[in-house]
């Protein structure tokens, strides 16, 4: 298990060093520099921001200065915003980001879990065509139609009650991160859904549930001990790229709620061309998709015993 | 001897009746087969015909609804949706005279319209001076009058112009009487006042060349309303479909192709070709999608205001080409080892022949239902990089754009980020439907699961 988790993290420091390989070179594949997209500057003033920025330098040195100054963590200083450094950026969005995150994966993989396990007990009755049509629609709509949906209903509903039962824009307290976890989990619930439910299915006709049965466990038990159990599994392995698919869709739903987190200071920095706070969040974010995925791997490892015996036979 | 013996009449053959051997069912190929299962799924049935009407209306509808996408009218601007409005032609600059007696003590002069609203009053007893104001629902008992419009200083003036973003709509007009500089809500008059969609006579005759003062004509039909600049929205979302369907359909065919290509070949030739390839994919994988979409976009030299839809195509098909390829390499490897492949080898077949007997037409139904799945989800990347402004930009029309021009007007104008958003679900849930049951048709094995 251990080396197993070693050989993951291993394989997950050569793809973050080759996204920011591809982050360096999409950035300086550009045509003209970043400099001279603003106002005119003076020669001398120009060659001083060359220096700070290390532009003066021919592009094998601006790599290996890259990636050392990335490994040390250091991601450099924004160009539109004098002296903030892109380190700060992340410290100050990131933290909003994630527990918007957080709260928008919970509530994806408990509705799909839930989802899905109802469906896979009610197949072909009605609970199930209820679900699975609305999971159809989860799919097909847009986060920002949901988003901006959702913003109407509430926006009426508490003007109905006369009261702010939940805030509609902005950050604060827990009242303002339901409904973007919301809009931000629901295409996700909606494929963790059908996971759920056709793994459940797979599970609901095995021997071992008929022996369980045979043996006298109460349908609840059974439901609890052997279905969820084993059912739960593959919806586990997708959680990383679900991580991944949630944290890139909090762009959108971020600037419809108007919420100051890292995805939508990511999406000013591109309109503003702000290079280095461009190619820092985008490393930044790659790799903690990268760890996500490698955690959820190896949480997926601790939990399913089979996975142990195929490393080791394999 | 017996006379029933056996004579030469006894032996002639029987006629075939042929009942007994004959193949009771048409023998149907796999094509046909998959169109029977596939006719009998009245869900994917559905899409198929909503397909194919998407594809109908983004064809032919410049060629029936001739409106232009493009053309700006001030009269017009977020129109709800209407079959075409009678506008008065008026004279905007005219001054209209106050009447001598009124029969109400609140008054229009003149037919209310969207140029101005003439109001007069009757003095109400004690006012130093009168403040106005609108509203768009009848002042309740909460004092609630509306919109601010004026101060009038002094007790002299009882007339007042209102041309402040009227709108063809119901109005009420409320003059509160003030005194020491205190208003006296209680005494207030209300009126309520239908006002006219009404046009200047120079922009009238953009729309009906012989226009006179004091005509009414007819504007345009939008069935779906007008934009923040009047422009048809219908127009618009045929315009927009052009662009996201191109996006959408051809993007996807580009790099399946591709992904067929280098997945075929892997699997193909296996060792270290395959080896390479298949390093290559999963680095690509790798690359966190919607990020790199944006990055290339700066990387091509598209500015924060430029569409670059090319771009994004070229992105897309760098960035997606992988699952494919990943999906055939599998496929081709898997049939490469099945026995009837090896039989066929066995019995002399050429390569040419394999790949074309074969290996093509049983990897062709997975190509078709991964198509399918493919467009979709194109179409949503198109609307979402749009709609955060990372796509297709305004003034180009895409459905992603139109729903980003949409949102900010969304709270007082819906129609404008419904229609849109309703465009992209539709279009997106036809498709994703049609893609469940060719998936079913083409491949029965997988029918009921997911």
């Amino acid at each position: 298990m251990f080396k197993y988790a070693l050989k993951q993290i291993a394989a997950g420091i050569v793809t973050v060093f080759f996204i920011a390989t591809a982050t360096f070179t999409a950035m300086h594949a550009v045509p003209g520099d970043p400099l001279s997209k603003g106002k005119a500057i003076a020669p001398e003033v120009r060659k001083n921001l060359e220096a700070k920025y290390g532009l003066d330098q021919p592009v094998t040195k601006q790599y290996t200065m890259f990636l050392t100054n990335m490994v040390k963590g250091d991601f450099g200083i924004s160009f539109t915003q004098a002296n903030r450094s892109v380190n700060d950026i992340i410290r100050e969005h990131f933290p909003i980001s994630a527990i918007l995150g957080l709260f928008a994966i919970a509530v994806a993989a408990a509705g799909g879990i839930l989802w899905g396990s109802l469906t896979a007990l009610y197949r072909n009755k009605w609970p199930d065509k209820l679900i699975m049509l609305a999971v159809i629609f989860g799919v097909s709509v847009p986060s920002f139609v949901v988003a901006a949906l959702m913003q109407l209903g509430v926006t009426a509903l508490n003007k109905h009650f006369g009261l702010q039962l939940f805030a509609v824009a902005g950050w604060g307290g827990l009242t303002h991160a339901v409904l973007p976890a919301v809009a931000l989990g629901l295409s996700t619930m909606s494929f963790l859904t059908r996971l759920m439910r056709s793994s459940m299915l797979e599970v609901v006709n095995a021997d071992y549930i008929r022996t369980a049965k045979a043996k006298g466990v109460s349908s609840t038990g059974i439901f609890f001990s052997h279905q969820l159990r084993n059912a739960i599994l593959p919806v586990i392995t997708v959680l990383g790229p679900a991580i991944a698919a949630i944290t890139t869709g909090g762009f959108v739903v971020e600037s419809v709620f108007a919420i100051p987190g890292l995805g939508r200071y990511f999406v000013q920095a591109v309109q503003q061309l702000d290079y280095t706070v461009i190619m820092g969040l985008t490393v930044f974010y790659g790799a903690y998709l990268v760890a996500m995925v490698i955690l959820v791997d190896i949480v997926y490892g601790l939990i399913d015993p089979r996975i142990k015996v195929g490393k080791a036979s394999g | 001897m017996k006379t029933d013996a056996l004579t030469r009449s006894d032996f002639v053959p029987a006629t075939r009746t042929g009942s007994a051997h004959q193949i009771s069912r048409p023998s149907l190929s796999y094509w046909q087969d998959a169109w029977v299962r596939l006719k009998n799924n009245r869900q994917a049935l559905a899409s198929l015909f909503i397909v194919g009407a998407l594809f109908l209306f983004t064809v032919l509808g410049p060629y029936i609804w001739t409106q232009s996408p493009a053309r700006q009218s001030l009269a017009e601007i977020s129109q709800p949706p209407t079959l075409g409005l009678r506008a008065l032609v008026v004279d905007g600059a005219q001054t209209i005279a106050p009447k001598a007696v009124l029969s109400a003590s609140l008054e229009t002069l003149a037919a209310p319209h969207t140029r101005g609203v003439a109001l007069q009053w009757k003095p109400i007893e004690g006012a130093q001076g009168y403040a106005l104001y609108r509203n768009e629902v009848e002042p309740s008992e909460r004092l609630d009058f509306g919109l601010p419009l004026a101060e009038l200083k002094g007790a002299a003036q009882l007339t007042y112009q209102d041309r402040l973003n009227l709108e063809p709509k119901t109005y009420f007009y409320t003059v509160v009487p003030v005194s020491q500089g205190e208003e006296i809500g209680s005494r207030a008059v209300t009126l309520e006042v239908d006002v006219q969609l009404a046009l200047q006579e120079n922009e009238a005759q953009s729309y009906v060349a012989e226009a006179k003062i004091g005509e009414e004509i007819r504007l345009p039909a939008h069935p779906f309303g007008t934009d923040y600049l009047g422009r048809d929205m219908l127009a618009r979302i045929i315009a927009g479909a052009r662009v996201s369907l191109s996006i959408g359909f051809f993007a996807p065919i580009i790099y399946i192709f591709l992904g067929v290509l280098i997945g075929g070949l892997a699997g193909y030739l296996g060792g270290r070709v395959d080896m390479v390839l298949m390093r290559l994919t999963d680095l690509v994988i790798a690359l966190p999608f919607l990020l790199f979409m944006i990055l290339f976009r700066i990387a091509f030299g598209v500015g924060p205001g430029e569409s670059g839809i090319i771009p994004m195509v070229v992105a897309l098909v760098a960035l997606s080409w992988t699952s494919s390829a990943r999906l055939v390499r599998g496929q081709i490897l898997q049939l490469r080892e099945s026995e009837y492949v090896q039989a066929a080898r066995l019995l002399g077949a050429k390569t040419g022949y394999l790949l074309l007997r074969h290996l093509v037409p049983n990897t062709i139904g997975v190509i078709l239902v991964y198509l399918t799945f493919a467009i979709p989800s194109t179409i949503f990347t198109e609307a979402f990089l749009s709609f955060i402004g990372m796509g297709v930009v305004p003034p180009t029309p895409s459905w992603g754009s139109l729903s980003d021009d949409g949102i900010k007007t969304f709270l007082t104008y819906p129609h404008e980020f419904i229609v849109p958003a309703v465009f992209i679900s539709i279009t997106v849930l036809a498709f994703n439907l049609l893609g469940d049951g060719l998936r079913d048709a083409l491949d029965p094995k997988m029918r009921g699961r997911e």
